[in-house]
């Protein structure tokens, strides 16, 4: 292999990562690509749904539901920037550091299930909002608020579990850079999935 | 010859400052999209405005918190393509919503 690989061979002949990267990360780029896939056909049918209803209602105030999504988008991407703090320590060795940082980002992505929560409670018990029906007219809103919300929340959830499995394997010694990497990959992509949520959902439906 | 020598992980060439100006820099852009959103504009315009928006504040997510800018090229062209062209068919439809409002019979 030695004499014949050096230097004509191609990386796509085989043997070799033409993405020079592991297979664990290129597994995770997979997976984002196609839940990117399936949040942009969620946003696109609440578009397309919106478009079509002018009078799809506009239901929130700056003060709560505008300052706390924008306290919520600002949580997320601080844990984003804590998360890439946690991959720079963990690729110099500091595990310690590590931890504190990937603890960090838990608490961030905590405060945005909490107050996102919050969110939802008060326009289930205060306004009564169903999937099906909301006193504001066009029943789709509560079908396409609480489905793309609640998808984007669950993947919250699930990387906070999953931030939390990475920690503490990182504490006790265990797992290599590269695991933290991926871990940051799947964080900064429900981050990024975010950054469409809150602009169609929150602030294409303030009230003017 | 090891099987694995190109899997070295090369650190790239950004450190912590860039990293924090990207973070400032999705900060303005989210509070751009805030302002915005209090203008009095049609919805379609609305819509393109903060998608748009969107679409910068999530190049820089890729770029730089996932690393995407500092992998190989050939990864790059694997995912994004795609991704983008499957998108851009979702869009094809998007004539026949705004057709919807002036089609309905009046009320």
């Amino acid at each position: 292999m030695s004499s014949q690989a050096t230097a004509t061979a191609s990386v796509w002949e085989g043997g070799r990562s033409p993405y020079a990267t592991n297979s664990k990360k290129f597994g995770m780029w997979l997976f984002i690509i196609s839940d990117a896939l399936t949040f942009s056909a969620l946003l696109f049918a609440y578009t397309y749904c919106r478009v079509a209803n002018p009078d799809w209602p506009k239901p929130f105030d700056f003060s709560p539901a505008i300052i706390f999504s924008s306290v919520m988008t600002f949580a997320l991407l601080t844990s984003s920037l804590t998360m890439v703090m946690a991959v720079h320590a963990m690729n110099t060795g500091n595990r310690a550091s590590t931890v504190k940082w990937i603890i960090a980002t838990m608490i961030a992505g905590g405060t945005f299930v909490v107050l996102h929560l919050r969110e939802w409670m008060h326009l289930i018990e205060g306004e009564h909002v169903t999937p099906f029906q909301n006193p504001w007219g066009v029943p789709l809103f509560g079908a396409t608020f609480f489905s793309i919300t609640g998808l984007h929340m669950t993947h919250v959830v699930i990387g906070i579990i999953y931030l939390a499995i990475i920690c503490q394997a990182v504490a006790r010694g265990k797992f290599k850079a590269e695991d933290v990497e991926v871990a940051g990959l799947y964080w900064h992509f429900v981050d990024l999935v975010w950054m469409f949520v809150f602009p169609l959902v929150y602030l294409m439906s303030a009230k003017v | 010859m090891s099987a694995h020598v190109e899997e070295v992980h090369e650190h790239p060439p950004v450190g912590i400052p860039t990293f924090a100006k990207i973070w400032v820099a999705l900060l303005v852009l989210t509070a751009i999209e805030v302002f915005l959103a209090y203008e009095q504009v049609p919805t379609l315009i609305m819509l393109t405005a903060l998608v748009g928006l969107s679409v910068i504040k999530a190049a820089l997510i890729i770029a730089y918190f996932m690393h995407l800018k500092f992998e190989r090229f050939s990864l790059f062209l694997t995912l994004f393509p795609m991704l983008i062209f499957c998108i851009l068919l979702m869009l094809i439809f998007l004539g026949d919503a705004t057709r919807i409002p002036a089609m309905r019979p009046p009320s």
